[in-house]
């Protein structure tokens, strides 16, 4: 008892020498305010940083509709019958425990002016400065025949959670023999290896259930992300199993039918058992609606990520427009964490140092075939700006391709504990 | 779930050897094992046979097993303090009587210090003492310890660190915890700095910590090391 008295009394201390000199910003609120849209990879990290190296000086709050957060990327692990969906869930619980003001809502308004962002409740919150990192959207009719309203009948499955299910639960219903169809996005794009290590794992499902089942991939690009390395890993695992139409062949002239299960490729229609639409993408809905945005996505100061547009609004992973850094969690996460440098220090006075990002891509080729890209990045005058980089090489022996995978579980437990606490 | 904790540890610890990456393994060091088979059980259930069972063997006195009939010079070596440890077994199994003249394993030796590596790898596999593979570590860090003092006496800044640290926590976790990326808490600077420059000039394979570490300036790493230094 009298232990816990002495520490309420020298806590108590510590908050009034605290508030005998506060930091007063434009309303007369004494601590700052940072709102933060978006709880995944770029948000939820920046929240978690902000809050844990400001020491209570500055009020973070998060706003993410989802009470739980299943991670997009290591989905395709679980399409492939490597992991299951609980694997890839993760709660608020440690974030908001840690300190930050977590809020289940949806953001639909940011008034530049007031500097108060709206929710679907109905009530706003105000900021000093506000980080936005809401991930993707989906363009319209970027695929002919295909809107939101079509996302149950051709899964995107690009954002995690249900429509990983449900692509999950279509592709376990194939009849034998029947036939997967994908329509890969356009870049820039979340994910650059995502639709290929799909293509993979969807095989490795398949190979072992349905092993005379056909991928059939439709794309609008002539090359792709570790092409080498995933069609070595084509031919050697699932043989004759995957058809990939690339742009120099129609593969970008595609039409889809939702309702007849029909795909158009460069005028040939087939009947398809699953399509899985990955449509042209642009930034997550916010960011335009904050007034960030220019074209599909949000320009960004290379330094800070603030944008080009607010210097008090912050844009982070799939949905700025940065440079040379690919649209991935790794990357979002390593953002974040220049950002919420910069961000502490501009209101606390704490100190800046150079920015400093980084990103690798594991992909999964088969069970235990792992294989990654990286590079090192920094910030120029003019954009994030690659530095140096690696990337598997073909015929590498199986044991180190084992090593890579479990690496890449080795990552995926880090950067969830540096995302959630 | 241990034995899956020490494989990703040891699997990771194996790039900090100068050689190519994929050159260590327990699954290697199983084959080697068959030339020991006749005389040592390892593993679960096993007995004493000829030799003594290997379970453990890590941080065993020489001579310890009792019901075992050793050589008196091995029972001799273990009064007189010899344990076994990286060392202590590699030069033994490299050329068993140099070490103990008397001894009653039969053995001619392994000269090649690959299926010396390999094969401990895989005993270490069988030993629950944590220190094994701090030691396997240091084993095979050894080799690298060629950082230019200058660069060692470096002090560094650990709230820069901690900043810099910040990019590492994405995967390494700052728990400490290891599920396939080893924990770097707690590290000793000089361990650190050796480790990161090693990495830097490309004498540690891995290569994304040789893209991380190659970025890095003496002071960045100065830092780092500090920052982590006083993690736990």
């Amino acid at each position: 008892m009298k232990i816990n008295r002495r520490i309420f009394m020298g806590n108590s201390v510590i908050a009034a020498s605290t508030l005998a000199a506060p930091t007063v910003f434009a309303d007369g609120h004494a601590k700052p305010r940072v709102v933060v849209i978006g709880g995944g990879a770029g948000g939820a990290t920046a929240a978690r940083y902000i809050s844990k190296d400001s020491k209570g000086k500055i009020d973070v709050t998060l706003v993410e509709p989802s009470r739980m957060y299943y991670t997009c990327f290591f989905s395709n692990l679980y399409l492939g019958g490597v992991k299951s969906i609980d694997d890839l869930g993760h709660s608020y619980g440690k974030i908001a425990a840690g300190g930050v003001n977590v809020v289940h809502d949806w953001a639909v308004g940011v008034d530049r002016d007031s500097k108060t962002v709206s929710l679907a409740s109905g009530s706003s919150v105000p900021y000093d400065k506000l980080i936005l990192s809401p991930g993707i959207d989906f363009i319209d009719d970027a695929v002919e025949g295909w809107n939101l309203s079509s996302q149950n009948a051709m899964p995107h499955a690009y954002k995690g959670g249900s429509q990983t299910e449900l692509l999950k639960a279509q592709i376990a219903s194939m009849p034998q023999g029947g036939t997967y169809a994908m329509v890969a996005p356009p870049n820039p794009y979340r994910c650059p290896p995502g639709p290929y290590e799909r293509v993979s794992m969807v095989a490795h499902y398949l190979k072992y259930n349905n092993p005379t089942a056909k991928i059939i991939v439709a794309d609008p690009k002539p090359k792709f992300s570790k092409q080498g390395l995933f069609q070595e890993g084509w031919a050697k695992h699932y043989d004759g199993m995957i058809e990939w139409i690339s742009s120099d062949f129609g593969g970008g002239n595609v039409s889809v039918d939702p309702h007849g299960m029909r795909v158009s490729i460069d005028g040939e229609t087939v009947k398809v058992d699953v399509c899985n639409v990955i449509p042209a993408m642009k930034a997550g809905r916010i960011a335009e609606l904050a007034g960030v945005t220019e074209g599909n996505f949000a320009p960004v100061n290379a330094s800070d990520m603030s944008t080009k547009a607010n210097a008090d609004i912050y844009v982070l992973g799939d949905a700025s427009q940065q440079g040379d850094m690919p649209k991935s969690g790794f990357s979002a996460n390593s953002q974040a964490k220049v950002c919420a440098n910069a961000v502490r220090g501009s209101l606390t006075g704490s100190k800046v140092f150079p920015a400093k990002f980084s990103n690798t891509c594991w992909s999964l080729v088969h069970a235990n075939d792992g294989i990654k890209v990286g590079a090192t990045y920094k910030a120029t005058a003019e954009k994030i700006a690659k530095v140096d980089g690696f990337i598997s090489a073909t015929n590498e022996s199986a044991e180190l391709r084992k090593a890579t995978y479990e690496e890449s579980e080795g990552w995926y437990a880090g950067i969830t504990a540096d995302m959630f606490g | 779930m241990y034995c899956k904790l020490v494989l990703l540890l040891l699997v990771t610890l194996i790039h900090g050897s100068a050689y190519a990456e994929s050159i260590y393994s327990i699954s290697s060091g199983a084959k080697i094992f068959k030339k020991c088979e006749n005389c040592h059980q390892i593993g679960e259930g096993a007995e004493n046979r000829v030799g003594p069972q290997l379970n453990n063997i890590y941080g065993r006195t020489a001579g310890g097993v009792p019901g075992v009939k050793y050589s008196k010079s091995m029972v001799q070596a273990g009064e007189e303090g010899l344990v076994w440890n990286n060392e202590t077994l590699s030069s033994f199994i490299e050329n068993p009587k140099r070490l103990i003249a008397k001894t009653q394993m039969s053995f001619r030796g392994l000269r090649n210090e690959d299926d010396r590596k390999n094969l401990l790898l895989y005993l270490s596999e069988f030993s629950k003492d944590g220190t094994k593979i701090k030691e396997f570590e240091n084993f095979v860090k050894n080799k690298n310890q060629n950082v230019d003092p200058t660069i060692l006496s470096i002090v560094g800044d650990p709230e820069y660190g901690e900043y810099l640290a910040s990019e590492c926590m994405t995967c390494h976790q700052s728990s400490g915890l290891d599920d396939g990326i080893p924990g770097i808490n707690a590290w000793q600077t000089k361990d650190f700095v050796i480790a990161m420059h090693a990495y830097k000039n490309k004498q540690r394979p891995h290569p994304v910590m040789q893209m991380m570490a190659g970025r890095l300036t003496n002071e960045e790493i100065a830092a780092l090391a500090a920052y982590f230094k006083d993690l736990n």
